[in-house]
């Protein structure tokens, strides 16, 4: 018989090893899915995570890879900061959406005046945009003590509500011949977040990787850090010590906002280009499953991002050259936190024969 | 600026270094859907043309899908594989990938880009879409026969002129044959969400509605109408024959085949050129699906009269005199709707309650 034991601490090497242990479960169940399927599994694995690295065009899809993780790193990484702490921000999407709004505003409000200034103002608007709107459930949670998971949660409907009133109303393109969807800010040169299309560098990009290190920073070497650990862990020993929990509350859910409205700017005025209808394809909700699946931890984030990124793409890529539909590829990003969190008792628990059971 | 145009070279030059993959024999031909094939719907019969593609010719015609895409970069990027895996033709099937399209469309020049529902062509692209609104008003004949509490509902999906031509004209013809008609819209603002859809019926019919009519892609609505009983409604882009002994009465069909089909065989020929296709009932491209018994002979014998003189091209669905909802006069006794106010058409008719959203 075996019998779990908990561990008196969480153990450093499983808790590295477990999420390579779970991308390899998910490669082995899901071949058997796709193999399921009557699709070589071997081929199918392969297309997923090999070719968009290292197949015919890779170099089309490296770029991608990118594009498609900054706006996931950067909103998971300020989620990471409140979950540690026992803050739960589930509203990124809603903070994306008004980030993209106040930041195309803006643009859109100089079009087309050709200035340097207008993309730094549209940069201040998004992180201003997404950071009020976290600061609802913030205010409600300090001061009236509201759950901040319902709140923000909620939040995101009235988002997408606004941004279908934007599309169709006041930010439309008046040259659209009354099509729903604001001018195309990727074409505005004085407004547009890339930096270059074809290498996939816009500035959220370069704002994820920042926010990677800066987290890393204030998380390892900054007393800032040490509270939210401390509170996340021990919220009582936090109190006796001296963290302020309003300002921890407001601090994490306004950095993960201001950070989620960033994504949501930089991606309205690049990739996407323009403020549509579904404008939002929820980034906000994937960030929650790459935050935990890069251990909260800053480096992790990045390296989880640019998995989940992988999956999307090479998702993509399986669907159209081997005709997977594209319920098994959910199916297969699915599998990955399943398993993720499945092997997380190895982190905090050991197996151990049953005493008494050899005798 | 001129680093940009640099690098557009560059891209154009990778674009040609991924010609190889090209020169091959079979005509590769993708397809690009909003929602799942098995929508019931809208994706479903687009998927039917692919398939006709397919079946047509046979060895010589290889054709792949990506199904679920989200409209916005990640069309463009998943259009973009179709062209660099080597597709000749690309079918991009949803109003939102109009853009996408055509930024991917000037990056690779020799690749032909078929956009559905939209409004902006290129050399290599050209756009298609059906005359729905002559099916809505068939559509509208039976809905304003059948209802007894003369509140319809209506699903609306995203509001571009296509479905606010879609609604005038179903009201239209409804209030011809029944003057009392009143018209409630839902707004879902997409395409396919059956969640979403079924919500909307059900607050339809809480308000009165015993007809539904729907603009969106699934099926959710009419299981919805089955649900509450004494509600019919109408298959959308898809027969939605599965509901044929229950509340669907009639539906209209997209026929996209015979358009695939013919492009498809443009492409191998060399004869493909940049078009703007918009075709209705006559050339076949909007079908009308089955009446069912439970709509009353002289009902089902009227709606295919007008069914007939649309296709035959002696009647316009759009033929004033009609009023905008404002009260404006907008045709003239015995005058019809041209194609460019058609296109655009971002107003109500007379007696819709209501604002377009905007």
């Amino acid at each position: 018989m075996i019998r779990l034991d908990k561990r008196p601490n969480p153990s450093k090497a499983w808790s590295y090893s477990t999420p390579l242990l779970a991308v390899l479960l998910t490669m082995i169940f899901g071949g058997l899915l796709f193999a399921a399927l009557g699709k070589d599994p071997f081929v199918a694995i392969r297309t997923i995570f090999y070719d968009p690295l290292f197949g015919q065009h890779a170099f089309f899809y490296r770029p991608q890879l990118l594009v498609k993780a900054a706006p996931l790193i950067l909103i998971a990484i300020g989620l990471s900061l409140g979950f540690r702490a026992g803050i739960w921000n589930i509203g990124a999407e809603g903070q994306y959406i008004i980030g993209a709004l106040c930041g195309a505003g803006v643009g859109l409000a100089f079009y087309p005046t050709v200035s340097f200034i207008i993309f730094p103002l549209m940069v201040i608007a998004g992180a201003l945009g997404g950071w009020a709107w976290a600061m609802i459930p913030a205010l409600l949670k300090t001061r009236f003590g509201t759950n901040e998971i319902l709140v923000s949660l909620m939040l995101v409907y009235v988002a997408e509500n606004l941004l279908r009133g934007m599309a169709v109303g006041l930010m439309k393109n008046p040259e659209g011949f009354g099509f729903p969807g604001s001018r195309n800010l990727a074409q505005y040169p004085s407004a547009t977040s890339w930096i270059s299309q074809n290498a996939g560098i816009h500035w959220g990009v370069v704002f994820a990787l920042i926010a990677v290190i800066f987290a890393y920073i204030l998380l390892t070497r900054h007393m800032l850090g040490f509270n939210i650990r401390l509170a996340g862990q021990a919220p009582r020993a936090a109190r006796f010590s001296g963290v302020n929990p309003t300002r921890l509350v407001l601090f994490c859910l306004g950095t993960s906002g201001a950070l989620a409205g960033l994504a949501g700017l930089f991606e309205v005025s690049g990739p996407a280009g323009q403020v549509t209808t579904d404008f939002n394809v929820g980034y906000g909700f994937t960030a929650i499953i790459v935050a935990f699946l890069g251990r909260l931890h800053p480096v992790g984030i990045l390296l989880a991002g640019l998995l989940m990124a992988l999956t999307y793409i090479g998702g993509e890529i399986a669907q159209s050259q081997l005709q997977l539909p594209a319920a098994a590829i959910q199916l297969f990003q699915g599998m990955l936190l399943f398993f993720l969190l499945a092997v997380d008792l190895l982190t905090n628990y050991r197996f151990r024969p049953k005493q008494g059971a050899a005798a | 600026m001129k680093k940009r145009t640099l690098l557009k070279g560059a891209v154009a030059a990778l674009a040609l270094a991924a010609t190889p993959a090209m020169a091959q024999d079979k005509t590769k031909v993708g397809f690009v859907y909003v929602g799942p094939v098995g929508d019931g719907g809208w994706t479903y019969e687009h998927d039917q043309g692919r398939k006709a593609v397919e079946a047509e010719f046979g060895g010589a015609v290889e054709t792949v899908y990506v199904e679920n895409v989200p409209e916005g970069p990640d069309a463009e990027r998943v259009i973009t594989q179709m062209a660099l895996d080597g597709a000749d033709l690309i079918f991009t099937t949803s109003f939102g990938y109009m853009d996408p399209t055509i930024n991917v469309a000037a990056k690779f020049p020799d690749v032909k880009f078929e956009h559905a529902t939209g409004y902006k062509t290129a050399p290599n692209v050209s756009v298609y879409s059906a005359r729905f609104y002559e099916g809505r008003a068939v559509q509208g004949t039976i809905a304003g026969r059948m209802t007894e509490s003369n509140v319809i509902g209506y699903i609306g999906s995203v509001p571009i002129p296509e479905v606010v031509r879609g609604i005038n004209s179903a009201y239209i013809h409804a209030k011809k044959v029944n003057p009392d008609v009143q018209f409630k819209i839902v707004w879902v603002y997409e395409w396919f969400n059956p969640a979403k859809e079924a919500d909307a019926a059900k607050v339809l019919i809480e308000q009165g509605a015993d007809v539904i009519l729907q603009h969106t892609d699934s099926t959710a609505p009419l299981a919805a109408a089955a649900e509450a009983g004494n509600v019919i409604g109408f298959g959308q882009a898809s027969d939605m024959a599965e509901y044929k002994d229950g509340p669907r009465v009639s539906s209209i069909i997209d026929n996209w085949a015979p358009y695939y089909i013919a492009r498809t065989k443009a492409v191998m020929d060399g004869t493909w050129e940049s078009t703007n296709t918009w075709d209705g009932i006559g050339p076949g491209m909007v079908g009308i699906g089955e009446i069912t018994d439970k709509v009353p002979a002289e009902v089902k014998a009227e709606a295919e009269a007008l069914q007939a003189s649309i296709a035959s091209g002696e009647y316009h669905p759009f033929t004033g005199p009609i009023k905008k909802q404002d009260g404006s006069d907008w045709l003239a006794e015995g005058e019809t709707a041209d194609d460019g106010t058609l296109a655009g058409m971002n107003f109500y008719v007379e007696g819709l309650e209501g604002e377009i959203p905007q």
